[in-house]
């Protein structure tokens, strides 16, 4: 067991089983809560993995941004949910069924194919290389600019979706 | 150093539990979380096929990337509908809403 697995278990054991928590909790509050630690142990797989801006980006998105925006939807739609009321629908016993087996296949597939992995070590300015692809016009220019307007559209979106008329 | 199907399979677990809590919850918030963890699975073997199958590239990080756009509006566009049902309809149950229901 080096380190580095030792890490791994840590923080996969944190990842699974806040989600776990997040998807069983009867109240939407506290599995908001747990999502937010799923979050967190996702980054630090990513430094895990070696590719510190991700993990950044991570925490930046994930943790400050759509977990804020998860809490204020909650409260905002608070007295909706009685408490009392399970959180699981009438289907939840085929959906475990479902999602255990979809997990066994994929699980199956993940350990019998031949990866051919690559050994060797991340280049030292694999930030600055990304940044670099992501304006490349031989890189991914377009793609970037056009998630550029996809996000514009959606943003205009929400708020033409949620303005009160 | 840890083996790339340690990834793959935690990967395929919290993919599974993102998608049982979009097939099993009632509360429309809940089941945005679960996609949000179905999303997160993706980027973690986006970014593991990066690191093990190509170290010398950027690809995988480039579609990482992506992806985060991606949740952000799904999540933005996801919340205000949410909002405007829970004005409409004065609910979250999902299984209330059955406007389309013929």
């Amino acid at each position: 067991m080096t380190v580095q697995q030792i890490l791994f278990i840590l923080f996969s054991a944190l990842t699974l089983g806040t989600a776990l928590m997040a998807v069983t909790r009867r109240n939407v509050f506290h599995a908001a809560l747990f999502l937010t630690l799923s979050f967190f142990g996702v980054a630090g797989l990513f430094v895990l993995l070696e590719a510190p801006f991700l993990a950044g980006v991570q925490l930046f998105i994930y943790v400050g941004g759509i977990a804020i925006l998860i809490v204020f939807a909650i409260m905002l739609t608070r007295e909706m949910m009685n408490p009392a009321a399970p959180g699981a629908n009438r289907q939840w016993a085929s959906a475990l069924l479902v999602a255990v087996a979809l997990c066994g296949v994929l699980g199956w597939v993940a350990l019998n194919h031949d990866w051919q992995v690559t050994p060797g070590p991340v280049s030292p300015d694999s930030m600055s290389n990304l940044g670099q692809a992501l304006v490349d016009p031989q890189g991914f220019v377009l793609p970037f600019e056009v998630t550029a307007v996809f996000l514009l559209v959606a943003f205009i979106g929400a708020v033409t979706i949620a303005r009160e008329r | 150093m840890v083996p790339l199907e340690w990834y793959l399979v935690l990967a395929a677990a919290l993919f599974c539990t993102g998608l049982y809590g979009v097939l099993s919850r009632r509360n429309a918030i809940a089941i945005l979380m679960g996609a949000e963890l179905m999303l997160n699975a993706v980027n973690v073997n986006l970014v593991a096929f990066w690191r093990y199958l190509e170290p010398a590239g950027t690809t995988g990080q480039v579609f990482a990337l992506f992806v985060y756009a991606v949740a952000v509006a799904e999540v933005a566009v996801g919340l205000a509908l949410i909002l405007v049902i829970r004005r409409t309809q004065d609910t979250v149950i999902l299984e209330d809403v059955d406007l389309l229901k013929g």
